[in-house]
């Protein structure tokens, strides 16, 4: 061989190696002994109530490390505090995606925060997987491919609150309070929509606070006196025990239509008073860890156990350990069903193609379901009303399947 | 009480509050601080070639804060106005920039200058009205406008979006420049970072600065001596709110998305922090203060995930305990006391 | 009418709370010219010193009676321990460092307590009083008292006591007074550990209506400045008519200036107070700073 030639061959052996190397290489945060996941929280700031959730689903990852891991692989849960501040996410998830190489993120928490990064993990093609938060627009296949959803939405919940006044409460006069960003924008969206026509009938006040108001007493006086006769409550628990509380002081007594995200017995109704409480209607997908009904659910029972072994800090009244709980179960499922394909396609592929999983804190009959189509991977949700003592279910489990308004 | 001691005694512990907000006096720049300066900037336009594009997204970050803090310690550290609002201005920046390329399509690159102007029109009025305020009175003013900003501009969500905010795409380099966002995106800043400090050492080191910090030391005095207080507070404060804008803007496009509460109270106090923290009334100490809010909070977060705030606190104390003049405060004495010491046995 | 009475009284009470805490930042401003950011979180922090107790099984006003004294202790330590390194920096400095405190202060009773919400008992009885259609909560009414109180008590304290004489010249005129032979440190740890104490107590009457958790401050920190400021900054009572203003300001922009629309009630109320300001500059009771050239 002549030189020339030789050089030839080198340059062409070359390129051959490489190209297979590419159609071979792994995606990056994948090794035969690991998997790297990405997360970012609040663990410092005003929204540092959230955090729990990162701590929990970290314990939750040591548990399946210490069982031996998927697959054989133990998983490499790198969380990083943003403050809830959309610059600080994007630099965080820069970091996780850039610098640690993580192979795709899960549970990143907030709407603006995972706005801010939604074009940049869809340009990356890197899964930006059940993220933390309750927005319509997670379940975008074909816009946001690289984007998924967990929660129902909170426009679901508003739709089924709505459907609730227009079967039992043909007189019904709302006053709504809700928190004025996008959370509470979504649920009365959804809420209105559900309405429909009637909404602007039926709707008498709206009351907006700010999260960092220190009372909404002056809120609460103004709806009581709107003459409304069903309060539509959108808020996080530190503003819906004191509506709660504030409402009974001054002899309001409407129907009281209260968000999922603050109908906890331990942490939000004890505290603004048992009585008080009475007749609350809220809606449900996870089992209410101070519920005196699971006391004896064998759910309940391991989630006690787990909290005691791995996250013995965490807060056994608080939601939000529940939760921090359940989602990394999806998660777990995923990766299962992904077996030895671990490429962020197949991660995705695998995530839109969940079928009637059931988990142990579910309430009995909701099921997580995602097709190519379907985005959206938990859409059940089911009524109760507060007798006192606990939730008591009632009517059927709604089901929104497909049916949002994007 | 005798109405006229107790006058005399505050006009006595007025003039010492006034001394301790001023911080040591400034030498002037030497030919090797200049070649000192010079090598800096070549350093700073070598990185973005041995960097990875999220440490030069970082560095971005720095060169924006660094801008807002100038902006900041202009009104602050030179005027003696305390402003616990400039995140308000920043956030009015950044929108100017994302509403004008969202809603408008207009070039970016217009936007910077735009934003500016803007702010420098929206801090020139409101620094009309607080020229009757003063201390923690004006300081509650800028801070109304901090709290004001992000319900503004939730409640006109035709233009901002509302609370969803707003998402850009970040702009690539232009002119087939072989660059890649972020690259162009460090250089594109590092060279508004230049252009502005040049202007500001400029206008800070002649009459217009030495107007500044008269009036800051003592109000009275100056306009005896002939300098119109209220014509220099309230440009002091529209230039300031300029910068600050620019820098917003300019963060727009680093980010690429705004939404209303990343513009809250707790933004302006982070630049209070920066100006503090990179000395008060010099043009080194905004650098130092960002690099201070930039890096700082992600140490703290790497030491202590449980309490992360808890770490970025004792930085905070520590860091004041060690210099309370601030990094340039400090890195001044300890220059002055070395020359001294070496200048020691030399006749003068 | 009805609604505009409810709204009054409403921010009446509300407007207590902020005047409480603004009351705890003069006492600390009138000694040190410092505004001490971290006033809430200290305030936060002994609120849950007293729920810990009482969850121990102590009575309320033995709870109430000990986490007083170590509020009073505790600002005292703080004064002495970590604000004196910064006492001749300046103004700013010291700010920061107060500021530093704020944030490991609610990330440390974030870290010990976690964030969910907690109760927090009342001293007074829980029957609303109702004149006419207007109700009164008791406990809104027992607080707006024992601000009152703590004014009056404090008032005494500097007009009446040569501890609280000394404290006053130790403030205005450190120099002099050290040469009268008082101990200015401890003059400025005293109002500290004073400022403490009212926090301490304005937490534990702002808890039962706000509940108990690491931020429940922050929003209230932000009123009682701008209490302290409307009120003037030098005047302990006008900090606390102050605090009444602002809730009632509050209450009623967000009822009769609906047409704007109630998410902007904040910035209404905001501009009113600086519109307040621009005539009155050093706040409705405070006294002009007069300065020799």
């Amino acid at each position: 061989m002549s030189p020339r030639s030789r050089a030839l061959a080198l340059v062409v052996t070359l390129c051959l190696a490489l190209a297979h190397g590419f159609s071979y290489a792994a995606d990056p945060g994948v090794t035969a002994t690991e998997i790297k996941i990405g997360n970012t929280n609040p663990y410092s700031g005003p929204a540092s109530v959230y955090g729990t959730i990162g701590k929990g689903i970290a314990a939750y990852f040591k548990k399946v490390n210490d069982e031996g891991g998927i697959n054989g692989r133990k998983i490499n849960f790198i969380t990083l505090d943003d403050g809830y501040s959309p610059p600080k996410t994007v630099e965080m998830v820069r970091r996780l995606v850039e610098q640690e190489q993580v192979l795709f993120l899960f549970q990143t928490l907030g709407t603006p925060t995972n706005t801010a990064i939604w074009k940049y993990m869809n340009d990356q093609q890197v899964p930006h997987l059940f993220v933390a938060t309750g927005a319509t627009k997670w379940g975008d296949p074909k816009g946001h491919p690289w984007t998924m959803g967990w929660q129902p939405t909170y426009q679901t919940e508003g739709q089924i609150y709505a459907q609730y006044v227009l079967k039992n409460l043909p007189d019904a006069r709302i006053g709504i309070l809700y928190q004025n960003d996008d959370y509470g924008k979504d649920y009365v969206k959804g809420f209105k929509d559900g309405l429909g026509d009637a909404a602007k009938k039926m709707i008498v006040m709206e009351q907006t606070h700010e999260v960092t108001d220190p009372t909404i007493e002056s809120q609460i006086v103004n709806l009581k006196n709107s003459g409304a006769n069903v309060f539509f409550n959108v808020t996080i628990p530190k503003f819906a025990v004191q509506a709660i509380k504030k409402a009974r002081d001054i002899g309001w007594k409407p129907v009281h239509l209260l968000n999922n995200v603050s109908n906890s017995v331990g942490t939000v109704l004890k505290p603004a008073g048992i009585d008080a409480s009475k007749d609350i209607i809220s809606t449900f997908y996870l089992k209410d860890p101070t519920d005196p009904q699971w006391k004896n659910d064998k759910g309940f029972k391991d989630w006690s156990a787990f909290m005691q072994k791995y996250y013995p800090d965490g807060n056994t009244a608080d939601l939000f350990n529940v939760y921090a709980y359940t989602v990394p179960q999806t998660l777990v499922h995923v990766l299962k069903q992904c077996g030895n394909d671990l490429s962020r396609a197949n991660i995705m592929r695998q995530a839109a193609n969940i079928k009637d999983l059931a988990l142990p804190m579910f309430l009995p009959g909701i099921k997580v379901n995602t097709s190519p189509t379907d985005f959206y991977p938990i859409e059940q949700l089911q009524l109760a009303r507060f007798d006192g003592e606990r939730w008591v279910l009632f009517g059927e489990i709604f089901d929104a399947g497909g049916k949002h308004g994007m | 009480m005798n109405s006229e001691i107790s006058e005399t005694v505050e006009a006595a512990s007025a003039g010492e509050v006034a001394a301790r907000v001023s911080a040591p006096p400034r030498v002037t720049p030497r030919a090797w601080e200049v070649a000192g300066l010079l090598a800096l900037i070549a350093g700073a336009c070598l990185l973005p070639f041995e960097l990875s594009g999220f440490r030069l997204f970082q560095f971005t970050q720095v060169f924006v804060y660094a801008i807002a803090l100038l902006g900041l310690n202009i009104l602050t550290g030179y005027n003696g106005q305390i402003s616990l609002g400039h995140g308000a201005f920043y956030g009015i920046g950044a929108y100017t920039a994302a509403i004008m390329i969202d809603r408008w399509g207009v070039p970016y690159g217009w936007t910077v200058p735009v934003a500016g102007v803007l702010c420098l029109v929206v801090g020139f009025l409101f620094g009309l009205p607080a020229l009757r305020l003063e201390g923690l009175y004006l300081a509650l003013a800028t801070f109304a406008l901090a709290l004001s900003v992000p319900q503004i501009l939730k409640h006109f969500d035709g233009w901002t979006g509302g609370s969803q905010g707003i998402v850009l795409s970040r702009p690539a380099a232009p002119l087939g420049l072989p660059l890649t966002a972020d690259q162009w995106l460090y250089f594109l800043s590092l060279g508004v970072l230049l252009v502005l400090f040049m202007l500001g050492w400029n206008l800070l080191r002649g009459r217009t600065g030495r107007a500044l910090v008269a009036i800051r030391d003592n109000p009275i005095a100056a306009e005896a001596m002939g300098v119109n207080a209220a014509l220099y507070k309230s440009l002091a404060f529209g230039v300031s709110a300029a910068y600050t804008g620019v820098a917003g803007a300019l963060s727009a496009l680093a980010i690429a998305f705004v939404a209303p509460d990343t513009f809250n109270v707790f933004l302006s106090i982070t630049f209070l922090v920066g100006i503090v923290i990179g000395g008060l009334a010099s043009i080194s100490g905004p650098i130092f203060g960002a690099l201070f809010i930039q890096f700082v909070p992600n140490y703290a977060q790497d030491i202590s995930k449980a309490a992360p705030w808890a770490i970025y606190g004792i930085f905070l104390i520590v860091f004041m305990y060690v210099m309370p003049y601030g990094v340039s405060g400090f890195l001044r004495l300890a220059w002055r006391r070395l020359t001294r010491a070496t200048a020691g046995t030399r006749p003068k | 009418m009805e609604i505009f009475l409810q709204q009054v009284v409403s921010g009446l009470a509300t407007g207590g709370i902020y005047g409480s805490l603004a009351l705890s930042l003069v006492m600390i401003y009138q000694a040190t010219d410092v505004v001490n950011f971290a006033q809430g979180e200290m305030a936060m922090f002994s609120t849950y010193l007293a729920w810990s107790l009482m969850n121990h099984g102590l009575s309320y006003w033995l709870a109430f009676a000990l986490t007083v004294t170590v509020a009073f202790v505790g600002g005292l330590a703080i004064q002495r321990l970590i604000m004196r390194p910064v006492e001749n920096a300046p103004i700013l400095t010291i700010v920061i460092v107060t500021l530093g405190l704020l944030v490991i202060f609610n990330s440390v009773a974030g870290w010990i307590y976690s964030y969910i919400i907690q109760p927090f008992p009342s001293p007074f009885p829980t029957t609303a009083i109702r004149v006419g259609s207007v109700v009164f909560g008791p406990h809104d009414l027992g607080a707006i008292g024992v601000t009152l109180v703590l004014l009056i008590l404090l008032y005494a304290f500097f007009r009446f006591t040569s501890l609280g004489l000394a404290m006053r010249a130790a403030a205005q005129n450190p120099a002099s007074s050290r040469l009268v032979g008082i101990r200015v440190g401890w003059m400025l740890a005293l109002g500290w550990g004073l400022a403490a104490l009212v926090g301490a107590v304005a937490g534990m009457m702002v808890a039962p209506v706000i509940f108990l958790e690491p931020n429940m401050m922050s929003g209230i920190l932000i009123y009682a400045f701008a209490s302290a400021t409307l009120g003037g900054f030098t005047s302990p009572g006008g900090a606390v008519l102050g605090g009444f203003l602002v809730g009632v300001i509050e209450n009623l922009a967000g009822t009769y200036i609906s047409f704007i629309g109630t998410d902007l009630k904040l910035t209404v109320a905001l501009v009113l107070i600086i519109l307040v300001l621009l005539v009155k500059p050093s706040g409705l009771f405070g006294r002009a700073v007069v300065r020799r050239v």
